[in-house]
C-alpha cells in the first residue's frame, strides 16, 4: 500500500486531486446533499453539473494551452480569441437575413472557426518561422485582439435571437449540457490524435530537448505551428460556447482573463511550464480545480466579490507544492529529523 | 558630454574597411525616439491644432500614473522577470486610499500605508520567485488575483473621494508661465481655453519617480547589478553580486510604483473605483517594449519607458483627433507597434550584436521569461 | 607515480631550486565521487606563486572536477585544500573569489549587455556619497587595461562590441582588479586565432613575472609548451605526475595522457582482429569532402568513406574531431569546402539532409545532445524513423514492438522494458540506445563521436563487436574516439586532427601505437 501511495504522490497531478476531493469533501460537511444530482425536465442538474459545466470552457482552452506549452510555447491571446469569435459569430447572426435560422447559426459559426484558424496559424507563424519568442509574439495579438473584436462589434453588445445558437452554450444533449459535450468530444479527439499519430511524441520530444530533437531529423516548424493553430481553434470554440451562453458578444469582458485561467488549469495539472511532458487529463484535474474552488467559495456563503482572494491562496498553495525546491526542502527536513532520531546532530 | 560619437562607433569589416555601426545598446531606443519624433511630424502635418505645448503636456497629465507603473515594470523587465499584478495593485491602492479617506483618515497616514502595502506586495512576490523557485509569470498571476480580489472585498462600488487635500490637489494646476499658447484643455466633455501651459501635480510626482529611478539605475550598483541579472543571471552570480537580494527588490520597487500609480490616479478622477486597471499591465508592457527594452532583460531605459508610454497616448490622441476613428483602434495600433518592434528587435538580435567579420560574439540570451536560468 | 607527492619535493622555478616556498595552493588526497564514478581519487596538487602551471588530461581525468573542487561548486569527499598555508573549505564560488581565486571560464562569464569598464568593477565600483563616481570607474578600467596592454580598447564599449580574445581579456582584467592571486584560465584559447594567443601570452606571463599563480587548462599542447613552468597530468581521475615543462618530451607527455590500460587491452584482446577492407580499384566512396570548413570550429577536412570500412578519427579532446563529424551530419554548416555523396554534389544544411541522404550520428554528449531523458526507451529508439515519417503517420504498434524488441536484443540492452525512461538506463545500456536509434533506420553511413565514452567494459565490447559486425555488412563507419587503442583496432584508416586542422591521414596496416601517437604530437610528420 505503502508503495502505491508513495508511486501516486510522486505524480504532478497528486496534489491537484487531492485538492479537488477535499474541496468537494469540504463542500459536502458544509451542505449536505451537495454532491446530489438530480433529474429535471430531462436534464441533468445539480452542483456537480454546474461545477464541469463552468470547467467546460476553461478546459477546453486549456487542451490548446497544454499542447503549446508542452513544445516550450505559451499563448496569452486565447482571451482575445474567445472575444472575436463571439463578435463575429454573432455580428453575422443580427445581420443576417433570417436572424433566427439554422442557416445564420451554421454560417456564424463556421465564419468564427476560419477565423480562428487564421489567427492560430499567425501565431504559429510568428513562433516557427519568424522564430520571435511565443510570450512576446502572442502578446501582439493579445493586445491587439480586443480591438479588433471591437471593431467587429462597433464598440457595442451585440444581442442574438437564435435558438441554434444558444443551444451551443444552454442546450442539452442526451441529458447532459452540450458545452460539456463539445469540450469531451475535443478531448478524446484531441487525445486519440496525439497518441494515435506520433504528434504527441513528438511535442514532447521538441519540449523536452529541443536540440536532440534537431539531431534526430525532426523538424519542428510544423509541429509548433499545428499547436498554435489547435490552440487557436480551441479558443474560438470555448469564445462561441462563452458567448452562446448569455447570447450576446462583449468584445470588452468577453474571455477576460480566460488565459490566465487555462494556463493556471494546465500548471495545476502537472504540466510544467518549461515544456515537455504534458497531460490533458491533467489539465482537465486542473480545471475542474478552479471551477470546484469558485462553486466551493460561493456554498460556504462567501459574497461573490471574494472569491478571488481565497483562490489566489490556494493556487499558491498547489504551485509552491508542486515546486521541486518544496521537495527539496522536505527531503531535507526528513533527513535531519530523521539523523536527530537516531541522536546525530546535524 | 554625450555626443555621437558615443552612438556610433567604428570597426573594421571583412575587407578591412572601417565601417561605422550603431552601439548596440542605444539602437533600440533610438528608434523609440525617432518614432516618436515621427508621430509628432505627422500630427502636427495632418491636425492644425496639433503642435501646441498644451497637448505634448496633456499626455502627461493624462499619463502621468501609467509613467510610473510603467518606471516599475522597467526595473522588473531590465532584470529578466515579469509582473502581472501591477494592474490590480493599482486598483488595490486607489481603492484602499479611497475608503480610508472616506472613513476620516488623514491623507498624512493613507499615503504612507498604501505605499507600504505596494512594497510588502512586490516583496512577498520575488520571495516566492526567487526562494522558491516559482516562476515569475504564475507568482505575479496569483499575486493579481489575489490584490484584485482584495479590491472586490474592499468595496464594489466605486467610492469618491472628499478629502480636501486630495481635492486641491486634483485642482491644482502647475502653470509653466514662460509658455504662452492659445490653447485648450478638455475636462470632461467641456473643452476650456487656457492661457498658460499647465501641468498637474501628479506630472511633478511622477518625474521625480523618473529622475530617482534613473538614478538607481545608472548611478548605483543596485541599479547595475539589475542590468547585470538581465544579461547573464549566472556571471553575476559568479561575479559575487548581491543577485538574491535584487531579484525580491525589484518586484517589491514595482508594487511601490504600482501603489504610486494607484495615488496618483486618486488625484487625477478623485474616485477609487474597483474595476480600475484591468489591463494596465499590458499597456506598462507594451509601452516598456516600445520603449526599447528586451522582454529577456538587461537592456533598456527607463527614459525609454517613459517615452514608450508617450507614445501609446499619442496614438490615442491621434485617434481623439482624427475622430473619424473609434477609440478602440488604440488596441489595434497599440498591437501593431509592439508587434514592429519586436521584429527590429528580432533582426538586431541577428545583425546589430555580431560584430563584423566576426562569429557572433556573446549574443543576447534567449532565455524564455519562464525558465529560471541554471547555474553551471 | 600514484597520487602522492613526496612531502618534501623541491620546488623548480625557473632555474632555481627552492625547498622553502609556500605553495599557493596545496591540495591533498582530494577525491570526489559521483554515483556510480569515482571522478577523482586521491589527488595531490600543488601552486606556487609565480609559476604557469597546465593542467592536462583526457576528459573524464578529472581536470574540471579538480577545479571546481578547488573553488566550490562541487564538495570534496576527503582530502585537505590549503590555500596560502590556511586550510580551507569552499561551498560556493564567491567563498573561493573571496579567498582570491578566480577563475576565466572558457564560456565568458561576464555581463555582454554591460561596458568594458562596468564589467571590470562590477559589484565595487568606487562611489562618491553614494553613488557611483563613473569617473573614478573610467580611471580605473584604464589603467587596469593599461596594465593588460589593452590601452586601444574603449573602456565604455559594450562588451558584446568586442571580439572574443578581447573579452577574455577583460575577464583577466576583473581578475586583477579584485586582486585576485590565483588565476585559473580554462581553455583560454579554445576561440582565439594566432595573435590574439600571443596577446594573451603577454598577458599571461606578465601577470606571472608579478608573482600570481597561474593555472592553465588546456589540450593544447603546443601552447602548452610555449607557456607553462610545470604541469600535472592526470589520467582517469588519478594523478600520473608533476613535471617541469621543458624536461617533458611530447612523446612522454602524450604518452602518459593516453597511455595503455591493461584491463581493456586484454578484454579487447577477445575481439577477432578484423580483416581491413581494402578499397577495390573501381570502387566509389560513399562520402568524399574537399577542404572542408568551418570558421572558427575546424579547417582543411579533406577525406572519403568507403562502403564497408571504418574509418577512424583520432586527435586529442578538443582539436576539432567532433566539429568535423557535425560537418559531416549537417550539424553544422561548412563556410568552405564541398562535400560529394554517392558522387553527387551535395550541401549538407540539416541533419533533416544528411539522414535523408541515409547518414546517422550518435552525438558526443549523449545526455544532452542525444537521449531525450523523459521518453522511454521505445520513444528514443524510434525517434529518427518516426521523424523521417512525419508526425502524421505512426509507426504501426505492432511494428514497433518488432523493432524494439529486435534491437533491444541485438544490443543487449538492459532492462529489457522497452517503455522504461532512458534516463534510468546505465551509460552503457544509454548509448546502445542511441546507436540503435540510426540502425533501425538502416544507415549507409553512421558517424560515432566517442561512444564508448564513460560506459562500463562489457559494454563497450558490444559496442566494438558490433562497429565491426556493421563494416563487415557493408555499412560506412566514422568512428571518433580520444582512445588510440580502440581507433586502431577498429579502424582501416585513421584520419588525425591536431589544433583544428586535419594533418594526416594514416592506413592501418603495421602501424603502431606509437607512431600515431608520435603524428598527433608533432614529432613525426
Amino acid at each position: 500500500m505503502n508503495a502505491v501511495l508513495a508511486t501516486f504522490m510522486k505524480r504532478r497531478m497528486a496534489w491537484p486531486l487531492i485538492a479537488l476531493l477535499l474541496l468537494l469533501a469540504a463542500d459536502q460537511i458544509a451542505r449536505p446533499g451537495f454532491l446530489s444530482v438530480r433529474m429535471q425536465d430531462g436534464h441533468l442538474y445539480g452542483n456537480v453539473i454546474d461545477i464541469i459545466r463552468n470547467a467546460a470552457p476553461i478546459a477546453l482552452i486549456g487542451l490548446g494551452m497544454t499542447l503549446v506549452i508542452a513544445s516550450r510555447g505559451i499563448d496569452l491571446s486565447v482571451g482575445a480569441v474567445v472575444a472575436i469569435a463571439g463578435a463575429i459569430s454573432c455580428n453575422y447572426i443580427v445581420n443576417a437575413p433570417v436572424q433566427g435560422s439554422l442557416s445564420a447559426a451554421l454560417i456564424g459559426v463556421v465564419l468564427a472557426i476560419v477565423l480562428g484558424l487564421v489567427l492560430g496559424a499567425w501565431n504559429g507563424f510568428l513562433v516557427s518561422t519568424v522564430g520571435i519568442q511565443p510570450i512576446i509574439a502572442t502578446l501582439v495579438l493579445m493586445v491587439a485582439g480586443r480591438g479588433i473584436a471591437q471593431l467587429i462589434t462597433s464598440g457595442q453588445i451585440i444581442t442574438v435571437h437564435n435558438d441554434y445558437y444558444k443551444a451551443i452554450g444552454d442546450g442539452y444533449v442526451l441529458t447532459l449540457p452540450i458545452p460539456v459535450l463539445i469540450t469531451a468530444a475535443a478531448f478524446i479527439l484531441a487525445g486519440v490524435l496525439t497518441r494515435k499519430t506520433a504528434l504527441g511524441t513528438l511535442i514532447e520530444a521538441i519540449g523536452i530537448n529541443p536540440i536532440a530533437s534537431r539531431l534526430a531529423g525532426l523538424k519542428a516548424r510544423n509541429i509548433i505551428w499545428i499547436v498554435y493553430v489547435v490552440s487557436g481553434l480551441c479558443a474560438t470554440i470555448a469564445g462561441l460556447m462563452i458567448t452562446a451562453n448569455v447570447t450576446a458578444a462583449d468584445a470588452n469582458n468577453g474571455g477576460l482573463f480566460i488565459e490566465l485561467d487555462a494556463i493556471l488549469a494546465v500548471v495545476l495539472g502537472g504540466t510544467s511550464l518549461r515544456g515537455g511532458k504534458y497531460s490533458l487529463l491533467g489539465t482537465v484535474v486542473g480545471a475542474f480545480v478552479l471551477s470546484t474552488l469558485t462553486t466551493t467559495v460561493y456554498n460556504f456563503g462567501i459574497p461573490a466579490n471574494e472569491n478571488l482572494v481565497f483562490e489566489a491562496p490556494v493556487v499558491i498553495a498547489v504551485c509552491l507544492l508542486q515546486s521541486p525546491k518544496t521537495m527539496e526542502l522536505w527531503q531535507r527536513w526528513r533527513r535531519s529529523s530523521q539523523l536527530q532520531a537516531k541522536g546525530i546532530t546535524v | 558630454m554625450f555626443s555621437l560619437s558615443n552612438v556610433l562607433y567604428v570597426r573594421s569589416n571583412k575587407t578591412g574597411n572601417a565601417v561605422t555601426r550603431i552601439d548596440p545598446r542605444y539602437a533600440p531606443t533610438l528608434a523609440t525616439v525617432g518614432l516618436f519624433v515621427a508621430m509628432l511630424v505627422v500630427g502636427a502635418v495632418r491636425f492644425p491644432n496639433f503642435l501646441s505645448a498644451q497637448v505634448f503636456l496633456n499626455l502627461l497629465i493624462d499619463h502621468s500614473f501609467l509613467v510610473v507603473v510603467a518606471v516599475g515594470m522597467t526595473f522588473v523587465i531590465l532584470s529578466g522577470g515579469i509582473d502581472l499584478s501591477v494592474g490590480a495593485v493599482v486598483a488595490l491602492s486607489m481603492i484602499l486610499s479611497a475608503k480610508l479617506l472616506q472613513q476620516g483618515w488623514s491623507p498624512g497616514l493613507v499615503i504612507p500605508l498604501v505605499l507600504s502595502i505596494g512594497f510588502a506586495f512586490g516583496t512577498a512576490q520575488g520571495l516566492l520567485i526567487q526562494y522558491f523557485d516559482i516562476q515569475p509569470f504564475i507568482a505575479t498571476l496569483a499575486g493579481m488575483f489575489l490584490a484584485r480580489g482584495l479590491c472586490y472585498v474592499t468595496s464594489l462600488d466605486s467610492i469618491p473621494i472628499r478629502d480636501p487635500f486630495f481635492t486641491a490637489m486634483s485642482q491644482t494646476r502647475i502653470g509653466l508661465l514662460f509658455i504662452r499658447t492659445p490653447d485648450y484643455h478638455v475636462y470632461g466633455q467641456v473643452i476650456v481655453p487656457v492661457s498658460d501651459a499647465f501641468v498637474s501635480p501628479a506630472v511633478l510626482i511622477a518625474l521625480v519617480v523618473v529622475a530617482i529611478a534613473f538614478f538607481f539605475l545608472h548611478h548605483t550598483r543596485f541599479g547595475r547589478t539589475v542590468y547585470a541579472i538581465g544579461g547573464n543571471e549566472n556571471s553575476a552570480v559568479l561575479m559575487g553580486l548581491a543577485v538574491a537580494r535584487t531579484k525580491v527588490l525589484v518586484y517589491a520597487i514595482s508594487g511601490l510604483c504600482a501603489a504610486t500609480g494607484g495615488i496618483l490616479w486618486n488625484l487625477y478622477s478623485l474616485s477609487g473605483f474597483p474595476l480600475a486597471g484591468i489591463g494596465m499591465e499590458l499597456d506598462a508592457i507594451a509601452a516598456v517594449v516600445v520603449g526599447g527594452a528586451l522582454l529577456t532583460g538587461g537592456y533598456g531605459y527607463v527614459l525609454g519607458s517613459v517615452v514608450g508610454v508617450l507614445i501609446l497616448g499619442l496614438v490615442q490622441t491621434f485617434i481623439a483627433f482624427d475622430g473619424t476613428l473609434s477609440s478602440w483602434w488604440t488596441r489595434i495600433f497599440i498591437g501593431t507597434l509592439l508587434l514592429i518592434f519586436i521584429l527590429l528587435q528580432r533582426l538586431f538580435s541577428r545583425k546589430g550584436f555580431t560584430v563584423p567579420g566576426r562569429r557572433p560574439v556573446a549574443n543576447v540570451p534567449v532565455r524564455p521569461l519562464d525558465t529560471p536560468a541554471a547555474l553551471p | 607515480m600514484a597520487g602522492k607527492l613526496p612531502a618534501t619535493a623541491p620546488y623548480i622555478h625557473k632555474d632555481v631550486m627552492v625547498n622553502e616556498m609556500v605553495p599557493v595552493v596545496e591540495m591533498t588526497d582530494i577525491s570526489v565521487e559521483f554515483p556510480g564514478v569515482k571522478a577523482l581519487d586521491a589527488v595531490s596538487f600543488r601552486l606556487f606563486p609565480g609559476e604557469v602551471h597546465a593542467l592536462l588530461g583526457e576528459n573524464g581525468a578529472g581536470k574540471s572536477t579538480l577545479i571546481k573542487a578547488l573553488t566550490g561548486v562541487h564538495g570534496t569527499a576527503s582530502g585537505t585544500i590549503k590555500v596560502f598555508g590556511e586550510q580551507k573549505r569552499f561551498s560556493t564560488p564567491a567563498q573561493a573569489q573571496a579567498a582570491g581565486i578566480s577563475t576565466v571560464y572558457q564560456e565568458i562569464s561576464l555581463c555582454p549587455n554591460l561596458t568594458v569598464e562596468e564589467n571590470i568593477l562590477l559589484g565595487r565600483e568606487p562611489r562618491r556619497r553614494g553613488s557611483i563616481d563613473w569617473r573614478g570607474v573610467r580611471s580605473r578600467a584604464r589603467d587596469r587595461l593599461t596594465q593588460l596592454h589593452l590601452e586601444h580598447v574603449d573602456p565604455g564599449s559594450m562588451l558584446s562590441t568586442q571580439s572574443v580574445a578581447i573579452q577574455q581579456l577583460v575577464a583577466i582584467a576583473r581578475s586583477v582588479e579584485i586582486e585576485a592571486r590565483v588565476l585559473i584560465l580554462d581553455e583560454p584559447t579554445s576561440s582565439l586565432d594566432a595573435d590574439e594567443v600571443n596577446q594573451l601570452f603577454r598577458v599571461i606571463r606578465d601577470l606571472r613575472d608579478r608573482g600570481k599563480a597561474i593555472l592553465f587548462v588546456s589540450h593544447f599542447l603546443e601552447q602548452v609548451y610555449q607557456i607553462s613552468d610545470r604541469m600535472t597530468v592526470l589520467r582517469n581521475g588519478k594523478l600520473v605526475g608533476e613535471f617541469i615543462t621543458r624536461d617533458l618530451p611530447r612523446m612522454s607527455l602524450i604518452t602518459k595522457m593516453i597511455g595503455k590500460e591493461l584491463a581493456v587491452l586484454t578484454e579487447l584482446d577477445h575481439i577477432p582482429a578484423r580483416k581491413h577492407a581494402e578499397a577495390g580499384a573501381d570502387e566509389k566512396p560513399f562520402i568524399t569532402t574537399q577542404g572542408l570548413g568551418r570558421r572558427g570550429s575546424v579547417s582543411h577536412v579533406d577525406l572519403s568513406i568507403y562502403p564497408g570500412e571504418v574509418v577512424g578519427l583520432a586527435g586529442l579532446l578538443g582539436s576539432g574531431r567532433t566539429e568535423t563529424a557535425r560537418l559531416l551530419f549537417g550539424a553544422d554548416r561548412a563556410d568552405e569546402g564541398a562535400i560529394r555523396l554517392e558522387g553527387a554534389a551535395l550541401k549538407l544544411r540539416s541533419p533533416r539532409t544528411a539522414i535523408d541522404h541515409g547518414i546517422g550520428f550518435c552525438s558526443e554528449d549523449r545526455k544532452e545532445e542525444g537521449l531525450i531523458a523523459d521518453l522511454s526507451v521505445r520513444d528514443n529508439l524510434l525517434l529518427a524513423m518516426q521523424a523521417s515519417k512525419g508526425w502524421a503517420r505512426r509507426i504501426p504498434r505492432r511494428e514497433q514492438d518488432r523493432l524494439t524488441d529486435q534491437f533491444i536484443k541485438a544490443l543487449d540492452i538492459r532492462p529489457t522494458d522497452p517503455d522504461a525512461l532512458v534516463r534510468n538506463l546505465s551509460g552503457g545500456n544509454q548509448q546502445k540506445v542511441l546507436l540503435a536509434r540510426w540502425l533501425v533506420i538502416s544507415p549507409k553511413l553512421v558517424i560515432l563521436d566517442e561512444p564508448t565514452r564513460g560506459i562500463d567494459i562489457g559494454a563497450k565490447t558490444q559496442i566494438q563487436k558490433l562497429v565491426n559486425k556493421l563494416a563487415e555488412d557493408g555499412m560506412a563507419i566514422l568512428f571518433v574516439s580520444s582512445e588510440l587503442e580502440e581507433v586502431m583496432r577498429l579502424s582501416d584508416r585513421i584520419v588525425v586532427i591536431r589544433d583544428r586542422a586535419m594533418i594526416a591521414e594514416i592506413t592501418n596496416e603495421d602501424v603502431s601505437l606509437d607512431d600515431i601517437m608520435g603524428v598527433i604530437a608533432g614529432a613525426v610528420s
